[in-house]
């Protein structure tokens, strides 16, 4: 068997393990078995299909989405620190929908989708100024300075939330936990409003995979080998923008899914967007309902924000890669 | 193939490259040359697109650059950039595939037959296919840079346009690659554009070369028309002096050194020869520049140890240098820093004499035996012995080229008619000799006083020469015959 074949089999095992593990643990602990065979138990089957199965598949679709951009936007700045979080992606896209739900905005024939997509709006813009910031200060885009415009406009941004958060008063208070993100009492709607902006997002990054392969070695490079630079750019940044906002719609601002899912792929599989774009996918979707699972039985009754547990690995890994990536020599 | 007609441009408003022409035809290979900040890499850009061009315009097979799309520009064009890093792990072949990038279309394209092909056949010209799983990261910076060489190739566009592809590559890598580009430029009708740092390497592999300074075209043609000593002075602001490459009919530079060498007010003197029975021997402190006809170290070079050394007449001469060689190394002299001649004559009786004129002095060393005397004019079948009229000239003064040529042919002109005063007849064809069948000579100067230009019969030291190398040969001869006599 081939080294990619392998890498598929194992990551989707992983998956299915994850989404297996998810459903049937739990303050009521579910069989397996009820999964093919509801009629076992009716009232098990129940919490299995209307709580914990849109639950994970939620954070399944939220973790694939991250750890997808993610993998894209390493690429795109050639910079192994990056992720939705970091750049600050996520934080723009909380503040749209926190706007959303403050103005009490609604676009006609949007519908459910208005929150998704203003976050979206969000993000792009966000991505886009980060972006364009970052080349100002420092026109070769050194990872640090990326970094950096990154938490300057996600702590600026984060100050606005507040401020919008203070002046609703009660009513929004909910939204402080939705921050540090959750997938919790969402049910099938919220998958519902994501899944067609997960898939396009994905597939529109895994189109550009060749040219993300181009794009490591330098936008330069990358043109000399015939690559589309600014068409391919503009799509990998709108892919992105994508799958954040519609992430951050549903689950509010998780950290760092986007930094270890890719770096673990790349650590185990080669850096080969062709496959770094998929696995992370499957491997981002695994790692958030693990994730997940753990937020929601580690101080059972009391559930973590999932944001919590994703910081508390994601931070070591982040420190490690900024370490080897300095100290590694090139 | 590749026309540039009146192409400007740079950063901003700065206006790196100015108004540049030039054309190459397929199959042809031009270098580009000029010292740093010339505008050589921003030529280079606006050739392959990544920078606009003010004005002016870059065509490929006649088409505007601007015309190509993308990937089709890459399917006719390959760039090799310098040299970057890189913050994730590529192995080799990843690295090397992605030259296919341009061949591929559609949302599921696959790897073909062809694209495989390609990238096999660049790893093995740039010969790292033994490294296909390697990281580059783990790579020296010269295999590195051949295997982005290995990635242009497979994009096997008919223009390759590289940046100083010989970077962070030893002299045999160095070698390699250009003899494998120029091998393609031949076989494959690749038309090359590189950008060159060693002046000389450019010299030896372009069919055309571009001088450039200030974002100008200063000198454009084959290299004996642009790499000239006078052009390269005043381009690269640095003193330099043509010589000819020893295989291959093109011109190459050396750089003469800002440093002077220690001018120790050395003089060549008749009394520091040493004279004895085994041989004739001088060491200067300084090395001389000489041009002679020795045993070991022929040639021209420059050299500390002068060797006349006696052998016996039934010395084997079959192997003679190696056996020079163990004798120079036996008497603690180093071979590589030793001319060495060997004589069947007497060396006692060595004439050395010095000469004075007004620009200094030479210093004259002549053993002569006129056993086996020769009449060049006369073509008759002779056995091949042991020389016997060994003539060294040393001269207190700096001698061009031509002086060195000029004092050989005075002091060749000497010795013969010293031949024809003592009248030694060369006994197969009963005429006078003109020498005997393998006379050694040795031009040896110190490089430092006056310059001397011309050595002919009517100059200063020609005259000297002339008359010293007659004196001490008419001389070396009576001592010679008074010997046999005795």
């Amino acid at each position: 068997m081939n080294k990619p074949a392998l890498a598929y089999l194992v990551s989707l095992i992983l998956l299915g393990g994850a989404v297996v593990l998810g459903v049937t643990v739990g303050t009521v602990p579910i069989s397996p078995a009820i999964i093919w065979n509801p009629s076992l138990d009716e009232a098990a089957a129940n919490i299995l299909w209307n709580i914990r199965m849109p639950r994970v598949v939620l954070a399944g679709l939220v973790g694939a989405a991250l750890a997808i951009a993610g993998a894209a936007f390493q690429g795109l700045l050639k910079n192994p620190l990056a992720d939705p979080y970091t750049l600050g992606v996520s934080s723009g896209a909380a503040v749209g929908a926190v706007m959303t739900l403050f103005f009490g905005i609604s676009i006609p024939f949007l519908g459910l989708f208005t929150l998704p997509v203003i976050s979206m709006i969000g993000a792009l813009i966000t991505m886009l100024t980060v972006m364009g910031f970052a080349r100002l200060v420092d026109r070769s885009m050194k990872m640090e300075t990326v970094i950096l415009t990154g938490i300057i406009f996600s702590s600026f941004l984060g100050s606005i939330m507040s401020l919008m958060i203070a002046l609703t008063g009660e009513e929004l208070r909910q939204i402080i936990g939705w921050l540090l993100g959750s997938v919790s009492m969402r049910g099938w709607p919220y998958v519902q409003m994501v899944l067609p902006f997960v898939l396009i997002g994905s597939f529109v990054l895994w189109l550009y995979r060749r040219e993300l392969n181009a794009m490591l070695f330098g936008e330069e490079r990358a043109q000399h080998l015939g690559v589309d630079v600014k068409r391919s750019k503009m799509a990998i940044l709108i892919g992105g923008s994508v799958l954040t906002g519609s992430a951050v719609a549903v689950s509010g601002t998780i950290g760092f899914v986007g930094l270890v899912v890719p770096h673990m792929t790349r650590l185990v599989w080669g850096s080969d967007h062709r496959h770094v774009l998929p696995l992370s996918f499957i491997n981002g979707a695994a790692l958030l309902i693990v994730c997940d699972l753990v937020a929601r039985t580690i101080i059972s009754p009391t559930e973590l924000p999932i944001g919590v547990i994703t910081a508390f690995i994601g931070a070591p890994v982040f420190a490690f890669i900024f370490f080897r990536q300095r100290r590694g020599g090139l | 193939m590749l026309q540039i007609e009146n192409l400007s441009g740079g950063y901003g408003d700065k206006k790196i490259v100015d108004r540049i022409s030039f054309g190459v035809e397929k199959g042809r290979m031009l270098g580009i040359l000029g010292p740093n900040g010339s505008g050589k890499s921003t030529l280079m850009k606006l050739i392959s697109g990544v920078l606009e061009p003010t004005s002016g315009v870059v065509r490929v097979e006649g088409r505007p650059l601007g015309d190509f799309p993308a990937k089709e520009l890459a399917r006719k064009m390959a760039v090799l950039p310098q040299l970057h890093a890189h913050a994730f792990s590529h192995t080799v072949r990843e690295t090397v595939s992605l030259g296919r990038y341009p061949h591929q279309s559609g949302w599921f394209s696959s790897w073909s037959a062809e694209d495989e092909a390609a990238v096999q056949e660049a790893m093995k010209l740039m010969d790292i296919s033994q490294y296909e799983s390697t990281l580059l990261e783990e790579m020296s910076g010269g295999e590195q840079q051949r295997v982005f060489v290995a990635q242009a190739l497979a994009q096997n566009a008919a223009v390759l346009l590289l940046d100083e592809p010989t970077n962070h590559l030893d002299i045999n890598h160095q070698k390699e690659l250009l003899d494998t580009i120029k091998k393609q430029a031949i076989e494959k009708e690749l038309t090359v554009v590189s950008i060159f740092h060693d002046i000389n390497l450019a010299s030896m592999y372009c069919d055309e070369l571009l001088l450039m300074d200030a974002g100008r075209v200063v000198r454009k043609g084959e290299p004996h028309e642009v790499v000239r000593a006078h052009d390269v002075e005043s381009v690269y602001q640095t003193r330099v002096s043509n010589h000819p490459h020893p295989e291959l009919p093109k011109p190459q530079i050396t750089l003469l050194p800002g440093v002077r060498r220690k001018t120790a007010g050395q003089q060549v003197k008749a009394e520091d020869f040493l004279v004895t029975p085994e041989f004739v021997a001088y060491q200067s402190q300084l090395p001389l520049k000489t041009v002679s006809s020795a045993v070991v170290n022929a040639g021209s070079g420059w050299f500390r140890n002068f060797l006349n050394r006696r052998v016996d007449a039934s010395y084997n001469i079959d192997n003679s240098f190696e056996e020079m060689v163990e004798y120079i190394e036996g008497s603690g002299l180093k071979a590589t820093d030793t001319v060495a001649m060997m004589t069947a004559v007497r060396t006692e009786h060595a004439i050395v004499r010095e000469y004075a004129g007004d620009f200094g002095s030479i210093v004259v060393a002549v053993t002569a035996g006129v056993g086996n005397g020769v009449d060049v004019s006369q073509a008759v079948a002779r056995e091949q012995r042991v020389g016997t009229i060994n003539t060294w000239i040393m001269v207190n003064g700096m001698l061009s080229d031509e002086a060195f040529i000029q004092a050989m042919i005075t002091a060749t002109e000497a010795k013969t008619k010293a031949l024809q005063h003592e009248e030694v007849i060369d006994p197969l064809t009963g005429t006078i000799a003109t020498g005997t069948s393998t006379d050694s000579c040795l031009v040896a100067a110190t490089q430092q006083g006056e310059a001397l230009p011309y050595a002919g019969p009517i100059t200063e030291v020609g005259k000297l020469i002339g008359t010293g190398v007659f004196e001490c040969t008419v001389e070396a001869i009576q001592l010679y015959r008074e010997a046999k006599k005795a």
